[in-house]
């Protein structure tokens, strides 16, 4: 009933997986936080060993894995760097809603080309006034003969200066919030209007491009709306049901670093004649952190499994995110600690780590939503 | 082009090797296992010819069950087919190689590789092995390789003391591949679609039996006696002295005396 062996294809996959992180991600992960510098070299040679976009279905060229093999490498992702893990995962992110919500004319449109190509794609729901509070999105669009008008500003989108594609949320009208809330794709080149304000200088995961998007009478054909006016919504919010596990995925990644470099120094470290492993304190803080990483990724493993099933895992893939992300922030915080001095400086790796984590607990739906999420489901179950 | 790779399953480089308890043999709990990585170089050969010149890969490897997952790590590189001779034998170079002979004869081959040397054992004798038993030259730790057009021969260059040996050849022969072999330092990535395919490439099992090998063939013609780990290295001295001349004499004393390094 319960196994928790990997299938044969499945340990080749994280094999490959973690091969690519620490030979090719990992030793250049230093070198392109301090340069803020875009890894679309590491995103071609991903793309190029089929390790991206693997939940595209075969239809449309894709291996159609599920959301569980998804999750195992970016794990292993998520422990070379996790903004490197960030820019690839985005567009698997950016491509779920045409997934969720768009005609077969539509996917056959956009998908193949992802398989085929190292393109990138964008999501786009949060602006300057609306983070946490999605339904209150400020961007409009508009009808208009077989076009909409798009304005307003986007902010925080992950890849957005480098995309090719962006699934963009927009609204009819901002008074009737998520009703009103509709889906559509921007193909970047053929979009007038649509301009790039600005990349973020961030505290962690610096490689990764976070954008500013300024749409002014962008027009994009009407052909492009994903499902129904108004349907966006639900759109979004299913997305971010089926990507969260990911994110918990990430969280475990970056913990099992934080261990894996902790580890190495706690035992090579010496103070008063020993080791640094030689004493308690030492050993309780990996004991500890081991822990957590552990039930994070069992976590991580049931929500995604649920997904694969076409269970209902809103609160599963809420307590996997939330969990494995504050265990990352704690893990890598001890991380830092355990290092002393040296944990503080750039020369070591914790540093980064510790940097990386905090937006774990912040993207994707902040960690007050998810537990906002899980009393809800709390509730659910008592009728309320 | 129809090259046969052979390839040995070895321990992971990065892995802590410890010796059976009870035997001279290497303890397999907890090794991670890979290919040898001048078998793999041998691969990524075999697969550029193959790009360039059509034709086929196959790759034959003996062992226990566990070497299946290298023959299918080598599928999904982009070989075509695989043999695994399943025996679990411990067996010297040359019986391996006489094995291995049996085994590619039936195959389509214009050219045979392997690596230079197992990173295991580092024998290195397989190569030129399996050229006598099949019959065919050998040319060991080569460092290029240009077939002919027609098949028929080949260029090939070696590494000898100092200089480089050019040589033509006539195929079908054996090459043991050095790294640096037409440029290669690294071989490639299985993809993840090449992955998935090789689930449904054929991998074919063999026993001793079935390659038409009499016991007294495949009896071991040398005994491991014993195997140990290397001694732990001794713990450096340090030279307590007050000035530099009496530092430097110490020292000169330790090394003539205790060293045995200086003759003076």
């Amino acid at each position: 009933m319960i196994d928790f062996r990997l299938t044969p294809e499945q340990e080749e996959l994280v094999n490959l997986a973690r091969k690519f992180a620490q030979n090719e991600m990992r030793p250049k992960a230093a070198q392109y936080d301090r340069e803020e510098k875009f890894p679309r070299d590491l995103l071609e040679k991903a793309h190029g060993l089929g390790l991206l976009n693997l939940r595209i279905p075969p239809d449309y060229g894709g291996l159609g894995l599920g959301c569980f093999d998804e999750c195992l490498v970016v794990e292993e992702f998520g422990a070379a760097c996790a903004g490197m893990t960030t820019t690839f995962m985005s567009t698997s992110l950016a491509l779920r809603p045409i997934l969720v919500g768009g005609s077969e004319e539509q996917k056959r449109r956009w998908l193949p080309g992802f398989v085929e190509r190292p393109l990138i794609a964008a999501f786009a729901l949060t602006e300057p006034d609306s983070g946490s509070d999605a339904a209150g999105l400020g961007c409009t669009l508009r009808r208009e003969g077989d076009d909409y008008l798009i304005n307003g500003t986007k902010r925080f989108c992950t890849n957005g200066s480098q995309a090719d594609l962006i699934t963009l949320f927009a609204t009819l009208d901002r008074t009737k919030r998520d009703k009103a809330i509709c889906a559509i794709v921007v193909e970047k080149k053929k979009t007038k209007g649509l301009a790039v304000a600005k990349d973020e200088d961030k505290m962690g995961i610096r490689c990764s491009a976070t954008s500013e998007l300024v749409f002014e009478d962008a027009r994009v054909p009407a052909a492009n709306l994903l499902g129904r006016e108004g349907e966006g919504f639900k759109n979004a919010m299913k997305t971010l049901d089926n990507t969260r596990p990911w994110i918990a995925a990430m969280g475990v990644g970056v913990t099992r670093a934080a261990i894996d470099h902790s580890l190495d120094y706690a035992m090579q470290r010496r103070q008063f004649g020993r080791p640094l492993i030689d004493f308690q304190a030492t050993q309780f803080k990996l004991a500890q952190m081991a822990m957590e990483m552990e039930a994070a990724r069992m976590m991580t493993w049931k929500s995604a499994w649920m997904i694969d099933h076409d269970l209902r895992a809103s609160k599963e893939s809420s307590i996997a995110k939330a969990f494995a992300s504050d265990t990352a922030m704690r893990a890598t915080t001890e991380a830092v600690q355990i290092h002393g001095g040296y944990g503080y400086i750039k020369e070591y790796p914790v540093e980064k780590l510790m940097r990386d984590a905090k937006i774990l607990q912040i993207y994707e739906g902040a960690n007050e939503i998810q537990r906002m999420v899980i009393a809800r489901e709390l509730m659910r179950s008592r009728g309320g | 082009m129809n090259t046969v790779v052979c390839i040995k399953q070895v321990p992971d480089t990065e892995t802590k090797v410890k010796v059976h308890p009870q035997r001279p043999a290497l303890d397999p709990e907890g090794v991670k296992w890979v290919i040898s990585p001048y078998d793999e170089l041998a691969i990524e050969a075999a697969l550029r010819m193959k790009e360039k010149m059509g034709g086929t890969v196959t790759v034959v490897s003996m062992g226990p069950q566990r070497v299946e997952e290298t023959l299918r790590t080598a599928l999904a590189m982009g070989a075509d087919s695989a043999v695994h001779i399943k025996e679990d034998l411990d067996v010297d170079a040359i019986t391996v190689a006489r094995i291995l002979a049996k085994a590619i004869q039936g195959l389509p081959r214009d050219l045979v590789l392997v690596g230079k040397q197992a990173i295991d054992d580092d024998s290195g004798q397989v190569g030129p092995a399996l050229g006598e038993f099949l019959g065919v030259p050998s040319v060991g730790i080569a460092t290029k390789l240009e077939v002919a057009a027609d098949k028929k021969s080949a260029k090939v260059s070696r590494q000898i003391e100092g200089a480089e040996e050019n040589l033509e050849i006539p195929l079908p022969a054996v090459l043991s591949v050095q790294k640096g072999l037409n440029g290669i330092h690294e071989p490639r990535y299985p993809t993840l679609p090449n992955i998935m395919k090789a689930k449904s490439k054929p991998l074919k099992a063999q026993a001793l039996k079935d390659l038409g090998l009499k016991p007294e063939e495949t009896a071991p013609r040398t005994q491991v006696a014993e195997m140990a780990l290397p001694p732990p290295r001794k713990a450096g001295k340090l030279i307590e002295y007050e000035t530099p001349q009496e530092a430097a004499q110490k020292l000169l004393t330790l090394l003539r005396e205790e060293a045995k390094l200086l003759q003076i």
